[in-house]
């Protein structure tokens, strides 16, 4: 389905921290389209400062008691211009909204799914984790932050009966460290190849060394890449990530219509 | 009104209204046809191509500045010989009208993409990019001396038959000037202007916002000089001329047009607003009906600068 563009009303902003929010829209057009793991291009303001929409991993799309789709929400951090207004956005006010966009994760064909998400990478993870738990697949998330404060969601994902190994850089919570600690632990625990799917999205870094990691084990994974975007759509050939091809070569692929996710295996880390 | 005009010419070239997608702004055409009317638009200009594939610079490749953007791509592209077995087939069943930007290193290499595009079916123009900033080689050192524009334009002039339009670089002191070469070479029309080589750093990093260092600025900040410069080209040359350079509604291709340009070009403001096209042209019609302006090619260079507009609080 083509993406759509909606101006879409804020039906509630919550502060998670100083730096966190959840933004929940009145977006059902885009919501009822969206597959986990696919983005939308938001707008905040009209006119030309800032005037280029800014790309957001899909967070919840959310139903009512009927399932009918009435909005979608996204998990944001403060750190630029767009994501500083999106923080303070209060209900009624208006975001334009376009998507949804990109390819979306692709479901394991046998055995587990792992999803491993590094601070506000966990922003694609609640709808794929719906998705897994509704197609009766095992799955764990190995979420990691650099404080326990930070951990958002746990009952969220508790509730559908998914799996968490926490961690957090100052140890306030689960394994003090990176995420990737635990993840090898795991990895090393598995009885052979193909058991699991790994999912990541996070920092640059994160993700290649969970790419690393599922490779060494022999596990696929599937690494959702973060890119200044231009435009969402394939037209400005800004948010390009480097990838191998089959023939051999590597060639710089467009995120947002060949991505967000890549297979970890395919991109050419630094 | 009843029958509103705004059709335009530019050599062969026919096209129903003045819109155009700007070259390096709209993929090659089809990232869209999804959700764009490809024979809506007066025409589609293509991503530049040169002879064989190429990669392109690494990211950072774009950083938004204030009411403006700059980008160094780097002329990421497939390629002409995968653009007409891969592209052109689709364009044409589309319906697009397709000029293509063809860009080379070599004056040979300039003339054999020309040569190749011409022998393929669906090709409608020629855009020929002698002005993109943000690579070294080729392009821009043509671009920049009247000589270079004059040599590359009457080289691809001399083997095809296609509307030659290049596209000029508003990085020198007098584009009037290369309006005048490129004319004087045979061009069928001018395409300006081509981005404001620009650079932006990172303060707290102390390091450029860009891979590039540097890159071309686009969007708003540059829509005034722009259109001096296009009124500035009016001036010198009569043949048709494609302005663009931070269009973001009608009222601004309105103002391109009463410039001196007969069509024009929208980039980054289709980034913003992808369905932008109904709305420039719903833009256009109206004010069309409401100034009885029939034609709308009766506007092109028409501004009356004999005294000023009176100014609005």
């Amino acid at each position: 389905m083509p993406p759509v563009d909606v101006r879409a009303t804020v039906l509630s902003n919550v502060r998670l921290s100083r730096d966190y929010n959840v933004l929940t829209i009145a977006a059902p057009e885009v919501g009822a389209l969206t597959e986990p793991g696919q983005f939308v291009m938001l707008k905040t303001t009209e006119g030309s400062d800032p005037m280029l929409r800014r790309p957001f991993s899909v967070f919840e799309v959310l139903r009512d008691d009927l399932g009918t789709v009435r909005a979608l929400s996204i998990l944001n951090k403060r750190a630029g211009r767009t994501t500083g207004l999106l923080y303070s956005l209060e209900a009624g006010d208006t975001v334009s909204c376009l998507g949804p966009l990109g390819l979306p994760f692709n479901p394991p064909t046998s055995g587990e799914a792992w999803m491993v998400a590094g601070g506000v990478g966990l922003a694609p993870f609640a709808t794929l984790a719906e998705a897994l738990v509704a197609l009766e697949v095992p799955t764990t998330l190995f979420y990691g932050a650099r404080t326990g404060d930070e951990l958002y969601y746990l009952e969220y994902f508790d509730r559908l009966g998914v799996r968490l190994v926490l961690c957090t850089e100052d140890g306030s919570i689960g394994v003090k460290g990176r995420v990737t600690l635990p993840l090898e632990e795991a990895l090393t625990a598995l009885a052979g190849p193909n058991e699991t799917t790994l999912y990541a999205c996070g920092p640059e870094p994160m993700l290649a060394a969970v790419a690393r990691l599922a490779a060494h084990y022999g596990q696929r994974s599937e690494v959702s890449m973060e890119r200044t975007m231009g435009c969402g759509l394939g037209g400005c050939y800004s948010c390009v990530v480097p990838v191998k091809h089959a023939d051999g070569q590597t060639r710089y692929v467009r995120s947002c219509i060949g991505g967000p996710v890549f297979d970890g295996a395919a991109v050419v880390w630094d | 009104m009843a029958d509103l005009d705004l059709s335009l010419t530019i050599g062969s070239l026919e096209l129903p209204n003045p819109l155009i997608a700007a070259s390096g702004c709209f993929g090659y055409g089809l990232e869209y046809e999804d959700i764009v009317d490809l024979s809506l638009l007066g025409g589609v200009a293509t991503k530049g191509l040169f002879l064989a594939e190429r990669q392109g610079h690494q990211p950072e490749r774009i950083v938004e500045t204030p009411s403006g953007m700059l980008n160094a791509i780097g002329l990421q592209g497939i390629g002409v010989r995968r653009f007409i077995s891969e592209k052109l087939p689709l364009l044409r069943q589309r319906g697009a009208r397709t000029i293509v930007n063809i860009c080379g290193t070599t004056l040979d290499e300039y003339v054999e993409v020309a040569r190749i595009l011409s022998d393929a079916e669906g090709v409608d123009a020629l855009e020929v990019n002698i002005s993109c900033p943000n690579i070294k080689e080729g392009g821009i050192q043509f671009g920049c001396s009247l000589d270079g524009t004059f040599s590359v334009v009457s080289a691809i002039r001399k083997v095809t038959s296609l509307p030659v339009i290049p596209k000029l670089t508003p990085n020198v002191t007098s584009p009037a000037s290369f309006a005048r070469a490129a004319e004087d070479a045979g061009a069928d029309g001018i395409s300006l202007v081509n981005t404001f080589l620009a650079m932006a750093i990172d303060v707290e990093q102390r390091r450029p916002k860009l891979s590039n260092v540097v890159g071309g600025l686009s969007g708003p900040a540059i829509r005034p000089i722009a259109v001096r410069m296009v009124w500035e080209c009016r001036q010198e040359v009569t043949i048709p001329i494609i302005g663009m350079g931070g269009i973001m509604e009608a009222r601004d291709v309105l103002e391109f047009m009463l410039a001196g340009a007969n069509a024009v070009q929208v980039g980054t403001a289709s980034f913003v607003d992808p369905f932008i096209w109904t709305k420039l042209l719903d833009g256009l019609k109206d004010y069309m009906t409401r100034h009885q302006v029939s034609r709308l090619a009766d506007l092109v260079g028409a501004v009356d600068t004999t005294s000023p507009a009176k100014a609005h609080a």
